[in-house]
């Protein structure tokens, strides 16, 4: 198989904020800001990366009735590790994604992947799917942080360029359902063009 | 795809060794991690100190004491320049903030005059409430200098000296009444 194929879906043809709408919690949650979506997209990446791996090299010791619980545990354990190295090491980041980093474990993206990929292919194509897959979420919410904070707040990555406040409503939840609308209306637009 | 056949015993099995390695590998990461979290708590506990109270030259973490108040605990840290109280600071919480409690380090001078206030904590509203914290505005330096026995700590819409934030008089109102337990209990005994 082809593995840039498995890499390069995640960010196009299959990308999971804006073709499968997936994770469509901390995609809305946290993209107030470029530094937030980024942060949140990694830290998913890691989890979708070391899942996956561990998915495909136990998937023929689980028993098919179990697999489900198996994977919670096996995502779960990495999602706190994640929750704790950045406590350690990142605070500041800590402190703004914070309840959003737990929510990584209900992520329907983390544990579609497990279900739908890794849990039928081998190590390598399904750490590449989950790279992939992980770095269409970060592309997702950075872009979608990035408009946020353009127009909510007139700045971008922490630099300001108006004094004073942005159009408030875009920092706010509906600002996140309309920058995400229209989003999803270009990307089709470009999918459909290359199809 | 080779479909393992679920009985009892594999099933048990499976999981007991997924879940076995899943807390071990946990608990490692967990007393790897232990001393940077701490370090980095204290750190920024440290740094909200020196930000609210006046030049001192002793631990203030180090002399903590609490007090219960409302459900909830406040803690002192007492700041001395060559073992003279030059401040209070009280770590001061408010239940009635608009997206849950809010936690303020708020630093007092010895005759009760507010020196300076930091944000802890707060769950307000992003580009509203939030307001309430230094790094993003300057609403908060109206409470610099101000004795609370003669600036009454409630916004102007309730009769106080407060000019609320713009479309945020709940998360205004969390802000006096964390203040105003810090300033009572101090006032009430709270001094050393």
């Amino acid at each position: 198989m082809n593995q840039w194929n498995n890499f390069s879906k995640g960010i196009f043809k299959e990308n999971a904020v804006f073709v499968q709408v997936l994770g469509m919690c901390p995609t809305l949650g946290v993209t107030t800001s470029a530094y937030n979506g980024l942060g949140m997209g990694l830290a998913t990446t890691f989890v979708l990366l070391m899942s996956n791996i561990v998915v495909s090299m136990v998937k023929g010791f689980i028993p098919d009735k179990v697999r489900i619980p198996a994977y919670i545990v096996i995502i779960a354990s990495f999602v706190t590790i994640v929750e704790l190295i950045m406590q350690a090491f990142v605070p500041v980041l800590f402190d703004e994604l914070g309840l959003f980093i737990p929510l990584i474990v209900v992520n329907c993206l983390v544990l579609g992947r497990s279900e739908a990929f890794a849990s039928k292919n081998n190590v390598l194509s399904s750490a590449v799917d989950g790279l992939g897959m992980g770095l269409g979420f970060t592309l997702a919410l950075f872009m979608l942080g990035s408009i946020r904070e353009l127009l909510g707040s007139g700045a971008w990555l922490g630099i300001k360029f108006i004094h004073g406040d942005g159009m408030l409503l875009f920092i706010l939840a509906p600002g996140a359902f309309i920058a995400l609308a229209y989003l999803i209306a270009i990307m089709n637009r470009v999918n459909r063009r290359n199809a | 795809m080779a479909k393992r056949e679920s009985t009892f015993g594999n099933m048990l099995l499976a999981l007991t060794v997924v879940t076995l390695i899943s807390s071990a590998s946990l608990g490692f990461v967990y007393e790897l991690t232990k001393g940077p979290i701490a370090a980095a708590k204290l750190a920024k506990k440290n740094e909200a100190l020196q930000s609210v109270l006046p030049e001192f030259n002793n631990h203030p973490v180090e002399e903590v004491y609490k007090k219960a108040v409302d459900g909830d605990t406040l803690y002192f840290f007492p700041a001395r320049r060559d073992s003279q109280l030059v401040g209070t600071a009280v770590e001061t919480f408010s239940p009635k903030g608009f997206g849950g409690t809010i936690r303020l380090m708020v630093g007092f001078l010895p005759d009760g005059t507010i020196n300076n206030v930091a944000v802890l904590e707060h769950k307000e509203t992003p580009g509203l409430g939030d307001k309430m914290d230094r790094k993003k505005s300057d609403w908060s330096v109206q409470f610099e200098g101000k004795n609370p026995k003669n600036f009454k700590l409630a916004v102007k819409k309730d009769g106080g000296d407060v000019q609320a934030i713009t479309a945020s008089t709940i998360s205004s109102r969390a802000f006096c009444d964390a203040v105003e337990r810090a300033y009572n209990s101090l006032m009430k005994g709270g001094q050393q």
